[in-house]
């Protein structure tokens, strides 16, 4: 199957070359008017756009106004950088700037390489059946919302659960690990583990379902084992791959999942589970400090944007293709 | 390249490696599966107080936990809401992007379609922010209603590429006889393309589908009225924060003596069930949609 879909993937991008002689020729009005079915189709879609995602672009100006929901945003008094100067002198943002960056390194450091070590080890198992059926497992999780996530590891251990009894009578007490803020990092770790491990195999098997059978057998005749055969075979195919998504989600790194970690601040407090985006909604929908809330929001989109952009820039100069 | 089984080059791994990959593997699934068999055996272990005991899992047996909260009207209206709102919304994600990939799968023919295909990427890129969402929404006046658990995501980038991808796989041969034969783009969509690509639009829908189940954010952004939640929030409430569905005025357990655990596990079932019963489907094309996409924007 994964074979299939690589060869499908090489030749997605060719541009066909329906009907453009004739319509070449044609005048631009004439041919306005003969695509009209064409504007017709796009046209929920690009009120959509439009509507959904670039006008709330220009609701960002909150960030630079004192906004007040009963003047509402025309006569609400612009303040200049205001906001950002109080952002920045707010211990709670740092905080939440701080945890976001320590999360995100967990996970570049954990949650990246994962499922290529899952990969590897799935791709190393010859019975395709028993391969099939790991694989039907673990992509499962990432299927469910992080509602159910949450709630399935409270569950199992959180104080109740078998996981507390465990604890209990290996003698280290009653301990709730889903709110304990000290082992709270690890726990967001080993969750967006659990849920995305399986999922983010996909690329990579697709990577190593690309390299040439022959190489295999080349390095087989050579007297490589299968050891040798992966690291000196399938690491340096799917490199490109690897490189390439790293760069990516270095470019992400101030986006940390906001259901995962607004569902569990009331179980480890604040001080631990406080990212740039609760720290938005707590302070702006539920506290009413609108300019200051969507000050944070704007400063991690840009920043977001700006990395993501550059990311891509990086990735193109290595050589490993960049998506854009 | 092994559905054949091993090939010849291959040496039959040595039997310690082999016991050390069983056993990984038999860890990873145990770790997969575990947390779902518990919580689907904590819901079936009805009207003992203690359920977990020290054991891995329950021993007494009821159906007490779903009689309690299929009794009470909470969990069933948020049942219905989520339905309503995956129902409507995948339909109507379907056609917007339907319509926008088909519509922008001819750039090189059709006037502005470059800009507008652009414009939609480009939105892969920024993210407008929590604030500026809300606010838009109450300006439409659309907070408390179910059109805000719709409309915010009704189309996505991503899933646009991955239909406008596969639509310009037709070989054209088919589109320039239909065009010569006199037929429309409308025909053409409906008669030609549409159906050709069944498989592909059941993966995006599916995909649509269980990101409105799932959905959570937009209905704690925007519905204040508890009788309008969706299960997600339900879920929240009363299994993640551990509110007492008896107070919400749900079940009539005064007599079942339903264990707390047990009657929370059970909504947490009942909210998993739809996605277990599309995932098999899921699962057989998935892997193709999302590289097609992912790949080659």
């Amino acid at each position: 199957m994964t074979v299939a879909t690589t060869r499908h993937t090489a030749t997605a991008g060719t541009p066909s070359p329906t009907d453009s002689r004739s319509a070449r020729s044609a005048g631009t009005v004439s041919r306005i008017l003969r695509e009209r079915w064409m504007y017709l189709f796009i046209v929920p879609g690009v009120a959509y756009f439009v509507i959904f995602q670039y006008v709330p672009l220009f609701g960002n100006l909150v960030a630079f106004k004192n906004y007040s929901p009963f003047l509402g945003f025309n006569a609400s008094p612009w303040v200049g950088l205001q906001n950002f100067t109080d952002l920045f002198s707010d211990p709670e943002f740092l905080t939440a700037l701080k945890n976001t960056a320590l999360i995100s390194l967990m996970q570049i450091l954990f949650a990246f390489p994962a499922p290529i070590a899952l990969a590897l080890m799935l791709n190393s198992l010859i019975s395709e059946k028993a391969k099939r059926l790991v694989q039907s497992v673990v992509y499962l999780p990432h299927f469910f919302g992080w509602v159910i996530v949450i709630s399935i590891w409270q569950a199992v251990l959180g104080g109740v659960g078998p996981m507390a009894s465990l604890l209990n009578s290996l003698g280290h007490g009653h301990e709730n690990v889903m709110a304990d803020p000290h082992t709270f990092l690890a726990l967001v770790t080993a969750q967006v583990v659990w849920k995305e491990v399986g999922w983010g195999t996909i690329i990579f098997f697709a990577a190593i379902s690309a390299i040439p059978v022959e190489r295999y057998e080349a390095a087989a005749v050579d007297g490589a084992n299968s050891f040798r055969r992966m690291w000196h075979v399938t690491l340096p195919g799917i490199s490109n791959v690897i490189v390439l998504l790293l760069i990516l989600r270095l470019g992400t790194v101030l986006s940390v999942g906001f259901e995962q970690l607004l569902l569990q601040q009331d179980a480890v407090g604040s001080g631990a589970a406080e990212v740039l985006d609760t720290f938005g909604y707590y302070r702006g929908v539920i506290g009413g400090q609108w300019g200051l809330a969507t000050a944070a929001g704007l400063f991690k989109g840009v920043i977001g944007t700006v990395l993501v952009i550059s990311a891509n820039r990086i990735a193109k100069r290595t050589g490993s293709g960049g998506l854009f | 390249m092994s559905a054949i089984g091993r090939p010849p080059w291959q040496n039959r791994p040595t039997w310690p490696v082999q016991t050390l990959k069983g056993i990984v593997i038999a860890g990873i699934v145990f770790v997969m599966l575990y947390p779902f068999v518990y919580v689907v055996a904590t819901s079936f272990s009805g009207d003992t107080t203690s359920v977990s005991g020290n054991g891995l899992l329950p021993t007494h047996y009821s159906f007490a936990a779903y009689k309690a909260i299929f009794s009470g009207n909470v969990v069933l209206r948020s049942l219905m809401i989520s339905i309503g709102v995956t129902l409507v919304g995948t339909a109507l994600s379907m056609i917007i992007t339907i319509g926008m990939a088909y519509g922008l799968s001819r750039t090189r023919d059709v006037p502005g379609t470059r800009f507008v295909l652009y414009a939609v990427l480009a939105t892969m890129l920024f993210t407008s922010g929590i604030i500026p969402n809300y606010l838009l929404m109450k300006s439409l006046g659309l907070l408390n209603s179910y059109w805000s658990l719709i409309l915010p995501g009704v189309a996505n980038a991503f899933n646009m590429v991955v239909l406008r991808n596969f639509f310009m796989e037709i070989p054209a041969d088919l589109f320039d006889s239909a065009r010569i034969d006199g037929a429309s783009e409308w025909q053409i969509l409906t008669r030609i393309v549409l159906p050709l690509s069944k498989a592909v639009l059941a993966v995006v829908a599916l995909f649509y589908a269980v990101g409105y189940w799932n959905d959570f954010f937009n209905a704690l952004l925007y519905l204040n009225d508890s009788t309008k939640w969706p299960i997600q929030l339900v879920l929240n409430q009363y299994v993640i924060h551990g509110q007492n569905l008896d107070q919400a005025g749900a079940p009539a357990s005064g007599q079942l003596r339903v264990a707390a655990q047990s009657i929370q596990m059970a909504v947490v079932v009942v909210a998993t069930v739809p996605i277990l019963v599309v995932y098999p489907f899921l699962q057989r094309y998935f892997t193709k949609g999302v590289l097609t996409g992912a790949i080659k924007g």
